[in-house]
């Protein structure tokens, strides 16, 4: 009988059994950043341990950067953080990307740039998107703090294996269909719990199609669809990508490959659960909501609480509608938006400025929309320059900004006002998530964020970009 | 380092209301600009304690005398749901929860309350719903998670068979909640696997 890459990888790193029950599994990788990791260096220090591998964990910072200017001082709190990552980098040993080496981004943007992330290893980080890294058959997934602590001390972890559920997408996508589409389509399918228990592996001839920057889109959101993490098999595009990265070992690159393409699930392999998508049942999604899940197609009303199946969704729209303040039942597409936000581990790599930089030209962001784009890394921001990337979104009236994490979750400068809403191309419309206790997150494409900041509007951007005939879009 | 056994507690409840409870509702990102958990406990649902526009505060459980000292929260569906951040549970345990009943939970908010000594059990919606009603009518209701017997009673004459999985249920009664001592212990089969492994 076959198995699944997750098995694969579980057996290769199973370190044996804990008292409980559970396995005490090797993290052959460990990523860190300043927000959940100076207090796992606390407790080190409390018990006089060391890190056990320091050549195994790779820091750098991105939640607090400020983006308007990264050199900026930072506020005192944000200054401390920093220099508590900087101190424990220096005093155990760790590979740090600070914000002069060129190299510092969001965490899940920076391990796969430098080669740090690659197929049938383990990877953990003191965040929940560490999923992101799965796009490389990895099995990578978001850890809390004292999990941080035991990671750096042992470079293991107490864990339960979990089930795995294949998710299959067959067909093509239709043009102005993009990643975050797919992905919001599974979660709103699958639903914001339907992924506790399981990993989920990403499978099919749409997946197959994508590059290696889309699958780290879909698979960065499996945790909001209740996955702890999510892969994709490793293909000749994978190994095309790691090809010549810093941390890519080239001595024996033909082997090191063949290593890797071994760890794809077998054909025979048996999965907990089976779910198949027809790629073109998917249309541009966006959320109307207050969890990743609350999502419609560009061309469906905002759901009606008088039309809910059970008393449980009809609280539940009540509930969302209440907190976004919009009209039951209205179309979602012409909905105001304030402001603009293109970038976070979702969405910030090259190819996302590339994609939106092909449509804006010649249009101009919307009187009264405040647009934002935030490179996931110094290195992309580096090649949007290199591209003109950069001066095509100022030329469209966006502030283009310097790397971090920024109003994905709002722990810099960058936040939301009021009950402003915000058409983001991150991951999340939790309420308050951008930084403001009342404001308004719909989530949705970067090709989509961009027609939102250009007409003022929620828009379907195949239509604005004339991405497709209109009369194929009705 | 013995730990503590955490066999039964038993404490007043308060029910929160409303599926898919995010652990950014829990704890607000922006106190997390910290480099130790102390005092997170005051910020526990600051968002939906006080309003953001008046600054006074909200008819939030939380802010109901009537359910001062509760140290059981109850909850729906998918309770800690989004970010990794062990400052939400951190924040519930420090405001002085020691417990959590829920309809289901996330994940990642399951395994750091586990690790903190926090146990999160499982009932389903309708039992929640009457111990809500219990505590709503009478909020001194005594609520007893039985970890050892896997059991929620109320000193309303509840009893609810629980559910969590056994690894969990075993760290806790058993106390070794942190596993750490243990992980450390087992270093020789650490550097066996790390030879194994071409990357490391």
């Amino acid at each position: 009988m076959g198995k699944s890459l997750y098995q694969k990888v579980w057996e290769a790193h199973a370190v044996g059994h804990l008292a409980d029950g559970r396995t005490q599994l090797f993290i052959g990788t460990h990523l860190i950043h300043e927000v959940t990791s100076p207090q796992a260096f606390g407790m080190l220090r409390d018990l006089g341990l060391t890190v056990k591998y320091p050549g195994r964990t790779f820091a750098t910072v991105d939640h607090i950067v400020p983006t308007e200017h990264q050199d900026a001082p930072a506020d005192p709190l944000a200054a401390e953080m920093m220099d508590a990552l900087q101190k424990n980098a220096d005093d155990f040993g760790v590979t740090y990307f600070d914000l002069k080496s060129g190299k510092q981004g969001i965490v899940h943007v920076v391990g796969p740039e430098q080669g740090i992330t690659q197929p049938g290893t383990t990877i953990a980080c003191g965040d929940s998107h560490t999923a992101t890294h799965g796009a490389f058959g990895a099995i990578a997934f978001g850890i809390g703090t004292t999990q941080v602590r035991d990671v750096l001390a042992t470079q293991t972890m107490a864990m339960e294996q979990l089930k795995v559920r294949r998710i299959e997408v067959s067909g093509t996508l239709r043009p102005g269909v993009y990643a975050k589409d797919v992905i919001l389509h599974i979660i709103r399918l699958l639903g914001a719990k339907g992924g506790i228990g399981y990993c989920y592996e990403y499978a099919g001839p749409v997946f197959d199609a994508m590059s290696m920057e889309e699958r780290m889109t879909v698979c960065n959101m499996s945790i909001e669809g209740g996955a702890r993490c999510g892969y994709v098999n490793p293909d000749a595009r994978t190994v095309a990508y790691l090809k010549g990265r810093p941390y890519v070992d080239m001595s024996d690159f033909d082997a090191t490959a063949t290593r890797w393409l071994s760890f794809a699930s077998d054909q025979d392999a048996i999965f907990d659960d089976l779910v198949t998508i027809d790629a073109g049942d998917i249309e541009p999604t966006v959320t109307w909501g207050i969890s990743p899940d609350h999502g419609i197609a560009i061309s469906e009303n905002i759901p009606d609480p008088a039309h809910a199946a059970d008393a449980l969704e009809k609280a539940s729209i009540v509930e969302a509608l209440a907190y976004m303040k919009l009209p039951a039942g209205a179309p979602i597409a012409g909905t105001k938006i304030d402001v603009a936000f293109l970038g976070s581990c979702t969405n910030g790599r090259l190819s996302d400025f590339r994609e939106v930089a092909r449509y804006i030209q010649g249009h101009h962001v919307a009187k009264g929309v405040k647009a934002i784009a935030v490179p996931g890394s110094q290195i992309v921001a580096h090649q949007c320059q290199q591209e003109g990337i950069d001066k095509i979104f100022e030329a469209a009236g966006f502030e283009w900004r310097a790397a971090g994490c920024s109003m994905c979750l709002a722990m810099n400068p960058d936040k939301l006002v009021g009950d402003q809403l915000c058409a983001s191309s991150s991951n999340r419309n939790f309420k308050g998530r951008q930084g403001s206790p009342t404001g308004r997150t719909v989530l949705m494409s970067p090709v989509m964020v961009a027609a939102a900041a250009i007409t003022g509007a929620i828009t379907d951007a195949r239509v604005l970009f004339e991405l497709e005939p209109a009369a194929a879009v009705a | 380092m013995a730990l503590e056994k955490v066999t039964t507690l038993a404490g007043r409840g308060v029910y929160i209301p409303g599926g898919d409870i995010d652990t950014d509702r829990i704890i607000p990102a922006r106190f997390m600009k910290c480099v130790t958990f102390e005092g997170l406990g005051e910020f526990a649902f600051y968002d939906v304690r006080i309003d953001p526009t008046t600054g006074e505060e909200t008819d939030h459980p939380l802010n109901d005398s009537r359910f001062d000292g509760a140290t059981i929260l109850l909850a729906g569906v998918n309770f800690g749901c989004g970010s990794s951040r062990e400052h939400a549970p951190q924040s519930l345990s420090k405001y002085g929860f020691r417990a959590v009943i829920a309809e289901s939970f996330a994940e990642i908010f399951f395994g750091n309350s586990t690790t903190l000594a926090m146990p999160c059990v499982t009932l389903t919606a309708g039992e929640i719903d009457q111990l809500r009603q219990a505590i709503d009518k009478d909020p001194a209701t005594l609520v007893t998670i039985d970890l050892v017997n896997k059991r929620v009673t109320s000193s309303a004459g509840h009893d609810f068979p629980l559910a969590i999985p056994e690894s969990a249920r075993d760290a806790l009664v058993a106390g070794r909640w942190d596993p750490i001592q243990e992980l450390l212990d087992n270093e020789p089969a650490i550097e066996k696997v790390a030879k194994q492994l071409h990357y490391v």
